[in-house]
């Protein structure tokens, strides 16, 4: 089977003139279905840039992306937001959450950009929120009153939600003591057990052991790729 | 994004921030009360001139002397302005020549005083209207008690006065029947006969504000000449009345030797063209006054702007997370849209209310009599949209132009 994302010779170069280095300088990456992806890199290493183009929000200067089938590389504004919209979720490490709104509305936000028919949101939402386990109790309280850790995972229900192709999260755990970032990760653990595919973008090496395969990025190439060993306990070594 | 999405989306955002909202719309809401309260007060003046000069009926014709009482209104002003000619003394003679002409029906002469009218206890500074024969038909007036000054009063310039029913109010007291009470005017007493039924009163002349009594009576004690102030014509149509108006100027220039036809001494002018000359001086009227509140109007629709700007700024992480879930940027450009038409619409609304129950108030106080009318409801609530249009744009493009990774990045 075709593998569900998958980049070529990806280039970005930021047109300013201080820097002529190119963010990312030809990255070449194929996740599988139901894969649990870490990308791994130092700041500046380009896996914001890396992040942001297969999230659909940025478009590579050259190289090619191609999205559960759809080459992505060629879409206009319009077009990437259905992309968006419809077969990617995103997970921020500052959660973004709207505050004053319910943890159900939060969860059923993207539903008003895919026409899902309103009747359908309320459940949807539901399975959403116990895909990643939060507690009913917590469902009909406004987002800003919960934990860290309860609202990283309504951010978690709200990218299932639209039963995306991938989820992408940007630095999940970045904001949150370590014994929630564990429970955080053994979310994306479950829901990858459940089939979904995950890229996860951490400089966090523990973080990371927790994938399936790590790939290693730095000054805009990858230079290595690696199948983690049984995820036995990682060091908490941090890399800057 | 559904419209039921759409407007959810707004009613959340709006009532999110309940204070400011409710300033933002405060600020709609005096612009617009105050155009329609301004628009009202012009409408109803003009309703209330035009009633009250039309219902001496569309075949009406006024000869009135020198530059005549409405010889300020347009065209009149060149052709009667007495500052030039000397003025003609309009007399008897005048009414038998007019009387005369083709076309005509009937004809009435009259002259007006002011004095001070006095009843037991009250004295009052009136228009005192010296009636001639035939008075109450030409001008269309009709009593509602007792009877107008009749034919026999004039031949024998009877001591008889018939009041408006504002001057009764004024003699009397609200509500009281003055008939055969009497009333002195310049030192002579007057028996009153009849109470004329109310024309319509007009800010500007009270018709209803005045005291008859025969034409010859006035002449004799008031006047003390047998000089006419206006003689009013009644054509026998209203086609006729241009054609009526043109044999009158004629006549009356050969019949006073009147040397320079630009400066007639007299004027004639047909009812029908007062009526327009005054529409269009309280049309005008109206018009500034809707400027000035339009101006207030105007600081409304940048409060809009201002508002929805701030809340783009604020929030700007939302949008890029509204964008990174898969809003489109024209998902982004109407909801801010509809929010800023949303304030402005809700604002119409209560300055509409508002503005038509100041104009209620007026009304009750009897000063003017404001006129809401649906067309000037309708021009608010268009304005309104077109406020929220206008100044929502803008932000809402802002909005929808912000780059998702730059938004979502914002502190």
């Amino acid at each position: 089977m075709a593998p569900i994302l998958e980049v070529k010779d990806l280039v970005k170069i930021y047109s300013t003139a201080a820097d002529e280095a190119p963010a990312l300088g030809g990255v070449s990456l194929a996740v599988e279905r139901g894969e649990f992806v870490a990308i791994m890199g130092p700041s500046g290493s380009g896996k914001s840039t890396l992040m942001n183009i297969l999230g659909c929000l940025d478009t590579p200067t050259t190289g090619t992306y191609t999205l559960d089938g759809v080459d992505v590389s060629e879409l206009d504004d319009e077009q990437l937001a259905e992309i968006r919209a419809t077969r990617i979720g995103f997970v921020f490490q500052s959660f973004n959450l709207l505050p004053r709104a319910t943890v159900l509305r939060n969860v059923e936000l993207p539903m008003i950009y895919t026409k899902v028919p309103l009747a359908r949101r309320e459940d949807k939402a539901i399975s959403a929120l116990q895909a990643v386990g939060l507690d009913e109790r917590h469902w009909t309280h406004r987002s800003n009153e919960l934990s860290g850790g309860q609202m990283q995972r309504v951010a978690i229900a709200r990218a299932l939600v639209n039963d995306p192709a991938i989820i992408l999260a940007d630095e999940p755990t970045g904001n949150l003591d370590t014994r929630t970032g564990e429970i955080i990760l053994a979310t994306f653990r479950m829901l990858q057990e459940q089939g979904r595919t995950i890229v996860l973008i951490t400089h966090e090496h523990s973080v990371a052991a927790h994938a399936d395969r790590t790939v290693h990025l730095l000054d805009g190439l990858i230079v290595s790729s690696e199948a983690a060993a049984e995820h036995d306990a990682p060091s908490a070594e941090v890399v800057l | 994004m559904s419209l039921y999405d759409l407007f959810h989306e707004t009613f959340l955002s709006v009532t999110n921030n309940k204070v400011r909202s409710a300033l933002t719309i405060l600020g709609i809401v005096v612009g617009i009360s105050a155009v329609i309260l301004m628009v009202s007060i012009g409408q109803g003046a003009q309703a209330s001139i035009t009633s009250s000069i039309s219902s001496a009926g569309a075949n009406l014709l006024t000869v009135s002397s020198g530059g005549g009482r409405f010889g300020g209104f347009g065209g009149g002003g060149a052709r009667g302005g007495g500052g030039g000619g000397s003025a003609v003394t309009l007399t008897q003679a005048d009414v038998t020549l007019i009387e005369s002409l083709p076309g005509v029906a009937s004809v009435s002469e009259s002259n007006q005083s002011q004095s001070a009218v006095a009843a037991p206890g009250v004295s009052v500074n009136l228009r005192v209207i010296g009636a001639g024969y035939n008075y109450d038909s030409v001008n269309g007036i009709t009593t509602t008690g007792g009877s107008f000054i009749g034919t026999e009063d004039n031949r024998s310039s009877a001591k008889v006065c018939v009041l408006g029913p504002t001057a009764v109010t004024d003699l009397f007291g609200t509500g009281a029947d003055p008939i055969g009470q009497e009333v002195r005017i310049g030192g002579v007493t007057y028996t009153v006969v009849g109470i004329t039924k109310s024309q319509g009163g007009s800010s500007f002349l009270n018709a209803d504000e005045v005291v008859y009594i025969p034409l010859t009576t006035l002449q004799r004690y008031m006047t003390g000449n047998t000089n006419l102030d206006s003689i009013t014509v009644q054509a026998a149509t209203a086609g006729d009345v241009t054609n009526v108006t043109n044999e009158i100027t004629t006549a009356m220039l050969s019949a006073h030797n009147v040397k320079d036809p630009t400066q007639p001494g007299f004027n004639v002018q047909s009812q029908s063209a007062i009526l327009s000359t005054a529409s269009t001086i309280t049309g005008t009227f109206t018009l500034l006054l809707a400027s000035i509140a339009g101006i207030s109007l105007l600081v409304g629709g940048i409060g809009i702007m201002n508002m929805m700007l701030t809340t783009v700024t604020e929030r700007t992480r939302e949008i890029g997370l509204r964008k990174a879930i898969g809003a489109r940027p024209r998902d982004i450009t109407s909801q801010f849209l509809t929010e800023a038409v949303t304030l402005c619409l809700t604002g119409g609304v209560i300055g509409i209310l508002l503005g038509a129950g100041g104009a209620e108030i007026i009304k009750a106080t009897g000063l003017m009599s404001p006129l809401v009318t649906m067309q000037s409801v309708l021009l608010a609530v268009g304005v309104c949209a077109g406020i929220g249009i206008v100044f929502g744009y803008y932000p809402a493009r802002r909005a929808s132009k912000l780059d998702p990774i730059e938004a979502l990045r914002y502190q």
